[in-house]
């Protein structure tokens, strides 16, 4: 089936992604889930806001899919970002690849996982129960040393 | 000021963090024609509340990211991109 590369605002259906890339080909399907925990670095999470760029952040989301295809030769991925206000457990991405093998079905969804961490503008928000609300920055530099 | 003649308006969008600081999701900027992304990202770090922006963010133009030497151009859609933090 053609890849599947889209920005969400609705809970993702996991069954539906794994749907689209399990073929007769595929000996491998592997599904990978990111969801909201209930804490990060020490604090007591109790939602996520998810922001986007939204038109460049599906067209790299696209760009991911298609190089991997290109990559890892299986036009079998599907990739689901959600955006908007997310509770701790829901989920927040999920990945579904398929290949005739396991160790490139592997390879695949750490390799896209990766590379929408790396370049998708997405930003999320946490909530917390203190009932402020920060902007996550993974290079780490925190809010109170940023504003000055 | 600069002269009409020599001179762009370029829409920069901010999102996240950024928007938070400066207070708002785009700004207009005056500038030469020919400036480049570096001079895009002065103007906005000359800015009240841009502190948080580093001298050197990621950037996109029309939707792809950009390094400092790119050149705009007048219609072209400016992007500054906090540190990503999707999955």
């Amino acid at each position: 089936m053609t890849p599947l590369a889209e920005l969400v605002r609705r809970p993702i259906d996991p069954l539906a992604l794994i749907q689209r890339v399990a073929t007769p080909a595929n000996g491998a399907v592997i599904l990978f889930l990111g969801a909201v925990r209930q804490v990060n670095e020490g604090r007591a999470v109790t939602g996520i806001d998810y922001a986007a760029y939204e038109g460049m952040a599906a067209s790299e989301l696209e760009s991911i899919v298609n190089d991997g295809v290109t990559r890892f030769g299986t036009s079998d991925i599907a990739v689901e970002h959600r955006l908007g206000e997310l509770a701790v457990e829901d989920i927040s991405v999920a990945i579904a690849v398929g290949h005739p093998h396991r160790d490139a079905a592997y390879a695949l969804s750490r390799w896209v996982i990766e590379e929408l961490k790396r370049r998708v503008p997405i930003w999320k928000r946490e909530h917390y129960a203190d009932g402020t609300r920060e902007w996550v920055d993974p290079t780490g530099r925190s809010d109170a040393q940023a504003v000055t | 000021m600069y002269d009409a003649e020599s001179s762009m308006t370029v829409t920069v969008l901010l999102f996240a963090s950024y928007a938070d600081a400066l207070g708002t999701a785009s700004l207009d900027v005056e500038l030469p024609h020919r400036a480049t992304v570096a001079d895009i990202v002065a103007a906005v770090r000359a800015r009240a509340g841009s502190a948080r922006i580093p001298a050197v963010p990621l950037v996109a133009v029309n939707c792809q990211y950009a390094g400092g030497d790119r050149v705009v151009q007048e219609g072209d859609e400016i992007a500054l991109i906090p540190p990503v933090a999707g999955g």
